[in-house]
């Protein structure tokens, strides 16, 4: 790109100004989740006097031993480490497998089921029709309605089938030839292939798996089977301290309060989110563009 | 989504006869059978999850009772929804979903498209790519997180109240979550917290992809920076920027329901009581099935109306529409 030689001093007051306040921003995007990393590593009793800015004054684990020590605690995220891999693996081969049906070019009805799927983005039921499906098909308190619902998604589809139409046809044909079926390309012609959309679309419903705290508030009423983001809503927003308190197990330090316990629970929920994304940013904001030009 | 369709069965080759055609087409499907299989599970699985629920949402117009089925309900018209509009909540709650969608639209809307403009003109590509990074991080905290990184902040001994009782603009600390005064700003101010750098993705792809011949063009011409951004990269998003302006219009009905659920309690309630909260609570609180419906499927005719009525506006103003 064509640039000037020297900058003029206009110029370079824009820079330094422009820089400064894209510094401001990473500064108010980061600072928020560091005041909260500082005072969960803080000690409970002493966090709750306040103060606690930059560093923990009184630096303790206790609140994280606390947590790694509670069964409720614990259950909570076994369930929602068990419906992230699951539901993930379920979507993302079961979106691709329908996605590969629709984008080959001489299904018959293939424009009827397309048109089936269409209405899907713009019609739905609500929350109501939505909760009394799930109650008739013996779904509520059922570790399945965190999976067998959110398994399918045409938004997802069409980001696949868009993907699936770039593979030349060559490649499938060979394998036909070698007297494969329809099962086995898609497994093993397709799939492999497409691993850069399969990493978006895994992304995404990772994230939205492993986040999602509605359904657990909703449809189960089992406390064993809430995901840990159900557990921590019943804490934030119904203040449910004592939730908490019933969550420290015995043993440990009377210095761990709920607040420091339900901080540490926090962190510990984020962690995995925070330590993947960097690696797969350049996947979804792929995804993100074929999703918004094509839908 | 364009796809070759077949002839019907019945369309007939020169020279064929009915019969023939029919058993082609027969020997067709039956070619790709373990294709048809495929996509009729997916099609069953949209008339289970997708389909029933529309169907359920007649019972907006029916006198819903839980241990019979749908069918048996009698009907009543629009009963539930003149309740609704005679209800003594309907102005506070259309006043608390419009009032914060609309200072939403009139915040949240820009800001990402200013930040785009300016990270743009960051020069240090390394730089760039880190603020963007950062930038995104808060899209990916649920709710819950960010509503206890806020419960945190905003504590009698959190940051907040602390700083402003140092600064001795307040006397004594203020349980802000409890005061339906402050609920409007905390909600809109952490919305752009989270989205600010996400939604600037589009942007951001949008302005990568204008013409570098246009800046040289305007950098001979004397045009400075400002000036660039304004005349050359804006007008050169003004599509991408119609299409997600009409998405949002269309969406100003939908308050975040995620984020509200978590923030809003029984003293603030004045202040976040919006229509998809009001869903939640008449029906599934208080068992209002058929009422409730009916405020979500209200809900959804206006944003149909917001959609088709946004998108003429924007076709008339400059040529791009959504559909």
């Amino acid at each position: 790109m064509f640039r000037l030689k020297r900058k003029t001093k206009g110029e370079a007051f824009f820079d330094l100004f422009n820089n400064f306040g894209m510094l401001l921003v990473c500064f108010a995007t980061l600072y928020p989740i560091w005041y909260v990393l500082v005072n969960a590593f803080n000690e409970g009793q002493d966090g709750m006097r306040g103060g606690i800015y930059w560093w923990p004054r009184v630096f303790s684990l206790e609140s994280f031993e606390a947590v790694f020590q509670s069964s409720g605690i614990m259950t909570a995220m076994g369930i929602t480490v068990a419906k992230t891999v699951l539901g993930t693996l379920i979507h993302v081969f079961f979106t691709a497998m329908v996605a590969y049906a629709f984008s080959r070019k001489n299904l018959i009805g293939g424009k009827i089921y397309i048109f089936v799927g269409t209405v899907t983005l713009f019609f739905g039921g609500g929350l109501i029709p939505t909760y009394l499906l799930m109650r008739d098909l013996q779904l509520l308190d059922n570790f399945m309605v965190y999976i067998i619902p959110a398994m399918f998604s045409f938004f997802d589809l069409i980001i696949f089938m868009t993907f699936f139409r770039e593979i030349p046809d060559g490649l499938e044909e060979a394998a036909k030839i070698d007297g494969a079926n329809d099962w086995s390309i898609l497994l093993r012609v397709v799939l492999p292939v497409s691993m850069p959309v399969i990493a978006t679309i895994a992304l995404f419903h990772g994230v939205y798996q492993w986040n999602d705290y509605f359904a657990g508030v909703i449809y189960m009423n089992n406390m064993d089977m809430q995901p840990i983001q159900t557990y921590l809503y019943r804490v934030v927003a119904q203040s449910s301290s004592n939730q908490m308190v019933a969550a420290i197990p015995g043993g440990i330090g009377k210095t761990v309060t709920s607040q420091s316990i339900k901080l540490a629970t926090m962190v510990v929920t984020t962690l995995p989110i925070v330590l993947v994304y960097p690696f797969l940013q350049k996947y979804f904001v792929k995804g993100m563009m074929i999703g918004s030009i094509k839908g | 989504m364009k796809t070759h369709l077949e002839p019907a069965p019945a369309a007939l080759r020169a020279g064929e006869t009915k019969a023939a055609a029919r058993g082609r087409w027969l020997r067709k499907l039956y070619g790709q059978r373990h294709i048809q299989i495929m996509a009729l599970l997916g099609v069953i699985w949209m008339v289970i999850f997708n389909y029933v629920p529309m169907y359920g949402v007649i019972i907006a117009f029916k006198e819903f009772n839980i241990v019979k089925a749908i069918s048996a309900a009698p009907w009543v018209g629009f009963g539930h929804f003149k309740e609704f509009f005679g209800d003594e909540s309907f102005a506070n709650v259309m006043r608390n979903t419009l009032g914060i969608s609309l200072i939403k639209l009139a915040i949240g809307f820009p800001l990402p498209i200013l930040f785009a403009l300016f990270l743009n003109e960051v020069r240090s590509v390394v730089f760039k790519k880190s603020i963007q990074t950062i930038s995104y991080l808060p899209h990916f905290l649920s709710w819950v997180i960010l509503g206890g990184i806020l419960t945190t902040w905003l504590a009698d001994v959190g940051i907040v109240n602390n700083i402003l009782l140092a600064l001795h603009l307040i006397d004594e600390p203020i349980s802000y979550l409890a005061e339906p005064s402050y609920f409007w700003s905390i909600i809109i101010a952490s919305d752009i917290w989270k989205e600010l750098g996400w939604s600037a993705i589009i942007y951001l792809a949008a302005i990568a992809s204008v013409s570098p011949e246009l800046y040289e063009a305007a950098t001979i011409d004397g045009a400075g920076r400002f000036q660039k951004m304004w005349y050359v990269t804006l007008p050169s998003i003004k599509a991408t920027i119609s299409i997600l302006f009409i998405l949002a219009v269309s969406g100003v009905l939908n308050s975040n329901f995620d984020q509200i659920l978590v923030l809003r309690n029984s003293l603030n309630e004045s202040a976040s009581n919006v229509i998809d909260i009001y869903v939640y609570q008449t029906g599934m609180q208080q068992g209002r099935y058929s009422y409730s419906t009916a405020v979500g499927l209200f809900k959804s005719a206006i944003a149909l109306i917001l959609l088709l009525l946004a998108n003429r506006v924007t076709k008339k103003m400059n040529d791009t529409s959504l559909f």
